[in-house]
């Protein structure tokens, strides 16, 4: 083990070795994170630039506050708060795995390395969940014609523009199909007036969708939220799904040893 | 130990780690930063700092103190988690430096949109700006997109 201090006056640019002092692959992953970091950068910040150039954004509170288990209670941050310990959890294991191949234990290094993975693949689990919700979880929204439909959160609409008052919900219900009344009245969870909504007439279905404690309208939402959130949480899962890859190509060499 | 360290490019070994105390030492600050974040994020959430039209500063203020955490738990885990802190000062700089850049890519960016806003709000200057636009329906401007 050759630690030595760092000479006085080194001339580290004379060639002949790094002048980082670094193996050229270190250097390079470095380099690759700096990369990743400006893309992940480019990505976030046109997000906040298109976010300050309109009137009114989606209110992330109200789009994510679900939790697995818990059904339809109001758990705002809960569940990212979860996948940021995960985050959290698994980077510490992957230090730790590392500092174990500093120590030569290959052991260490296959327990720490499981653990990575497992954290890994707990966070694209939680995604994946996440998309699923937000994906199928319909919400009314009234449209830019002025009716009212169930809209689930995709690339190109969601439900998540600002708040409609009880009027104007109102008067859009009178505007509305009664296909999709009815699908309105389905979504709406107060007792028995959900059953055979497509029995009942127009009429009937707007003042059971009225009498609903849990009727809810908003806007549709701005267009860009969609296309920004999917976008950026799908390169992160991306990232997140390579580096589980990448590591488990890692503990099988670290479990085979060299071929 | 010297078999894996010892390279023509690298002249002088980093000391090997003693205990993971200091690992562990880690993982508690930023687990202590990210909930006191959530709580800022809870509080902003349920109005604990006043409503948003009325507290701006207030709102800012706390907007703020997360993102000098969020800066906190990179330093963190970029100079510990990731050893760069460990690296010689020449390293350090080649990947610092660079990322200064998004200081001013923030500043541009952000200015730029909320330029695009006001241009919007105002026909390009030709009428007077609404001030606050909280309650202004989103419709007819989603209709155009």
């Amino acid at each position: 083990m050759s630690t030595t201090a760092i000479p006085t006056n080194t001339k580290w640019w004379n060639g002949g070795r790094s002048p980082f002092n670094a193996s050229y692959g270190k250097v390079m992953m470095w380099y690759f994170l700096m990369s990743d970091a400006f893309t992940f950068g480019a990505f976030l910040i046109s997000y906040g630039t298109i976010r300050f150039s309109v009137n009114s954004w989606a209110d992330p509170n109200q789009v994510f506050n679900a939790f697995p288990g818990f059904g339809h209670q109001n758990l705002p941050l809960a569940f990212v708060s979860l996948m940021t310990f995960i985050l959290i959890f698994s980077s510490v294991t992957m230090v730790l795995a590392v500092h174990e191949g500093h120590k030569m234990n290959r052991k260490g290094v296959e327990k720490y390395m499981i653990l990575t993975i497992l954290g890994g693949l707990a966070f694209l689990g939680c995604q994946a969940w996440e998309w699923t919700h937000l994906l199928t979880g319909e919400h009314i929204a009234m449209l830019s014609d002025g009716t009212l439909s169930v809209v689930p959160t995709t690339v190109k609409m969601n439900p998540w523009g600002t708040h409609v008052a009880p009027d104007a919900i109102a008067a859009a219900l009178q505007n509305t199909s009664h296909d999709k009344l009815a699908e309105i009245a389905a979504t709406l969870h107060n007792g028995g007036a959900a059953h055979n909504v497509s029995a009942m007439s127009s009429a009937e279905l707007i003042s059971a969708i009225q009498a609903s404690p849990e009727l809810h309208v908003n806007h549709t939402g701005p267009i860009a939220f969609g296309g920004y959130f999917f976008g950026i949480t799908g390169f992160h899962g991306f990232h997140v799904f390579s580096g589980v890859i990448i590591n488990v190509v890692m503990w099988a060499k670290n479990k085979t040893g060299p071929l | 130990m010297s078999e894996h360290v010892s390279s023509a490019e690298i002249t002088f070994a980093h000391a090997p780690s003693e205990g993971t105390g200091r690992i562990w030492k880690i993982f508690w600050v930023l687990s202590f930063i990210t909930v006191v974040e959530l709580l800022l994020g809870f509080g902003l959430a349920k109005h604990w700092f006043g409503e948003p039209e009325k507290s701006h500063s207030l709102i800012l203020a706390v907007k703020g103190v997360i993102c000098i955490l969020s800066l906190a738990k990179a330093f963190y885990i970029v100079s510990v988690f990731m050893h760069l802190g460990d690296e010689i000062r020449n390293m350090i700089m080649t990947i610092v430096v660079p990322l200064c850049l998004f200081i001013w890519f923030i500043g541009a960016f952000l200015w730029d949109g909320n330029s695009w806003k006001n241009l919007r709000n105002t026909n390009a200057g030709s009428r007077p700006a609404k001030t606050e636009q909280h309650q202004q329906p989103a419709v007819d401007k989603d209709a155009k997109k």
